[in-house]
Parts: C-alpha cells; structure tokens; sequence
C-alpha cells in the first residue's frame, strides 16, 4: 500500500498506521512521523495563534509521488502513506503524516527520516502565521536553511 | 501560457492565476519572470527580489535557466515551508 494524500480534514494517525500492516504477513516494522502545529514564541515573542497551509494542487501530490518513488528504489518498503494538511490550523492540530513500512527497521526509519527531508524543502506548501496578539506582520513562514541542509543529505552523485 | 502565483508572490501580484501570450524572445523562466516584472507594479513588487522566487514548469521545480518550448503552466512561489 503507497498513498498520498492533500486534505483538509484531520488524519488519524493510527488508523493510517495500520492499514500498512493490514491483511498481511511480511511488514516487520512501521514507523511512522506526525508533524503538529507548534505554537511557539515567534520573533516578536508572541505566540502563534494560528497557521493556514496554502499549496499548489496537482503539483503537490505529484512532487511527494516522485520522492515516494525514489524512496522505493533506495530502500526495500512494503508501503508508505503520507498524508499532508492545508487550511487553517491551531497549535496542537496534526499537519503532516509519513509512515514507512519494511521488513526490517533500518529501512523502515531511513525512508520515512528521507521522506520527511524532502517535504519540508521541495512538496510546493506555504505556511502563513497569525499572531495571538492579532498582528499581522506579513505572516509568510520564511523557509529554513537547516531543512535545505536535512535534504541534501541524501544527494547522490 | 497559464501562470500561477502563489503566497506572498500571489498576494502582491493581487492573481491567483493570469493568461498571458509573452513574445517570442521570452525563451526562459528567467526571461519570463524579467517580462512579468515590467508589465506593471503590482508584478514588479512581486519579482523585485527574483533570486529568492522558485519556479515549476507544468508541475516540476525548474531552474531560472529552463526552457519554456512547449509548456504550459509556469508556477511562481517562494522557497517552500510545508512539512
């Protein structure tokens, strides 16, 4: 089972889990990644009241599709559901889910680590802040050099 | 060709999306975002920074320096936060 998901509705995160093991024998480890909304101090030392999610529909989709399949030919997977949110979101809401399943752990933990990597750099998302406080300075999320640096990792030459 | 802005290119080239028929010597993504900037200044605020705006090409990220033979939807964007 390899699924890729844009949605706007909640995930739940164990159900996804288990429909990677479902109806089988050979999975011999899942693991699996939620990313929530934090909502930490920003800049101004204001928390974070809410975040909306624009993406690009049809691209995004089909960017996670290209890396779940250099996921598949650079690890031996059973299956891998990623689940990505837009909209508007609160801190505590889920926004991202990747599992992987192997039949040993090390792929398992390496595809969904590579997986991961590449959302946050290449799946064409952008996050938008509001304030608690209720100003609006702007609100785009800047992108993050240290999450370019987590994907390039895996380049290959 | 269908060009599609989106975050903060989209909100201050004030489009989602717009229809345009660039001349014949707009021949890369460079050349492209060069022609949207002087159509007017709502473009020219949103491309006043271009290194820093990303592109795809018919739903794949490009460079500045790709082609533009035969595409047809140009997307616009800012360095991607999802995740």
């Amino acid at each position: 089972m390899f699924s890729v998901r844009i949605q706007e509705a909640p995930f739940d995160a164990a159900a996804e889990a288990a429909r990677l093991a479902q109806g089988r024998t050979d999975v011999g480890g899942i693991v699996t990644f939620t990313g929530l909304c934090r909502a930490d101090a920003g800049a101004d030392g204001m928390g974070l009241a809410a975040l909306t999610l624009e993406h690009y529909p049809g691209m995004a989709e089909e960017e996670i599709e290209r890396h779940v399949a250099e996921a598949r030919a650079r690890w031996p997977l059973l299956g891998a559901i990623v689940v990505h949110r837009h909209g508007r979101l609160v801190p505590g809401d889920p926004i991202v889910f990747v599992a992987t399943a192997s039949a040993h752990r090390a792929a398992a933990f390496a595809a969904a680590e590579f997986l991961m990597d590449w959302l946050k750099t290449s799946a064409p998302f952008w996050k938008k802040e509001e304030r608690a406080d209720g100003a609006d300075a702007g609100g785009w999320v800047e992108a993050k050099a240290s999450d370019d640096a987590a994907a390039d990792r895996w380049a290959r030459d | 060709m269908k060009i599609l802005y989106f975050a903060w290119l989209r909100e201050r080239v004030g489009l989602a999306e717009e229809e345009v028929a660039p001349p014949a010597e707009v021949a890369t993504v460079a050349d492209l975002a060069r022609w949207l900037a002087g159509r007017d200044e709502a473009h020219a605020y949103a491309f006043e920074n271009a290194a820093v705006v990303r592109a795809a090409l018919d739903r794949r990220h490009v460079k500045p320096d790709a082609s533009l033979a035969g595409v047809r939807e140009v997307a616009f964007f800012p360095p991607m936060t999802g995740g």
